[in-house]
């Protein structure tokens, strides 16, 4: 299992099951994240969709295994709104190497299947 | 550099969107601004710490001060509001910010079309030929024509 930093809780992050092995993250609608009125800020989303690819490296490693992780890019997609819903963020590895992963991370509201971002993220792994 | 002929306060403007919501939650604050630019300040605070054993701060906030500060080289470029949209934004994060120093970034608006502003930017943490991120992104304006 992994440890949310204070970043997380800033946002009002917490863990809603998983998925293929990754954590889901669920941020309620509330407004320390908002942006202009009624809407998510952007921030707020691209800082849910790091935490969410994160969260999904750290899960890949076993306890006394984990790297320290450095992110070098990420490149965030803004597709929808954010609405004054709850999000939902989940990360997928799309590549683990020795010293890099790639991860792609999506957040959506109502519907899966309609993303509202996705992130892509590269990660320096130090060991 | 306050105020000029359209009434857009840059820096009046900056105190009301930070009174509240995601900006105000992390304090941003107004520092300076130019024809196409602004500068905004994010002060160091343990709650947006990402890394609890070094105490450095996540991404997120230097990705939420420079979308702030991207949108407001617009806004001062056009010299007015206008509600937008980002499209994309992508962040280099070329070192991490060291602890209890305030970030300091600064967004530039160098291309506005009429359904589309290009940004770019910087941020520091006190010197600014030292950068610890690079951003470029796209906005598109919600009043547009179709």
């Amino acid at each position: 299992m992994i440890a949310l930093p204070p970043y997380a809780d800033l946002l009002g992050l917490r863990i809603d099951g998983a998925d293929d092995g990754a954590p889901v993250l669920l941020m309620p609608f509330h407004d320390d994240v908002i942006g202009r009125p009624g809407f998510l800020h952007g921030g707020a989303i691209g800082g849910l969709l790091e935490m969410a690819a994160i969260a999904a490296l750290q899960c890949a490693f076993s306890d006394g295994d984990r790297p320290r992780i450095k992110p070098i890019t990420v490149t965030v997609d803004y597709m929808r709104g954010g609405r004054d819903h709850e999000t939902r963020a989940v990360g997928a590895i799309t590549r683990l190497g020795n010293r890099i992963a790639n991860i792609e991370a999506t957040a959506w509201q109502d519907d899966r299947a309609r993303p509202i971002a996705v992130a892509r993220m590269n990660i320096l792994l130090v060991r | 550099m306050d105020d000029d002929a359209s009434g857009f306060d840059p820096r009046r403007f900056v105190s009301a969107m930070t009174r509240a919501g995601h900006n105000g939650a992390l304090g941003i604050r107004y520092v300076a601004h130019g024809e196409d630019w602004a500068e905004l300040a994010l002060d160091y605070d343990p709650r947006m710490i990402g890394d609890p054993a070094s105490g450095v701060i996540a991404s997120g906030p230097i990705l939420t001060l420079m979308d702030m500060a991207t949108s407001m080289g617009i806004w001062i470029r056009s010299r007015r509001f206008r509600a937008q949209a980002t499209l994309d934004l992508r962040v280099d994060y070329l070192r991490p910010a060291t602890p209890e120093r305030t970030v300091i970034g600064r967004g530039q608006c160098y291309r506005i079309t009429r359904s589309v502003a290009f940004i770019r930017g910087q941020a520091h943490d006190g010197n600014p030929d030292d950068p610890i991120a690079h951003v470029a992104g796209t906005y598109m304006f919600i009043d547009a024509g179709q």
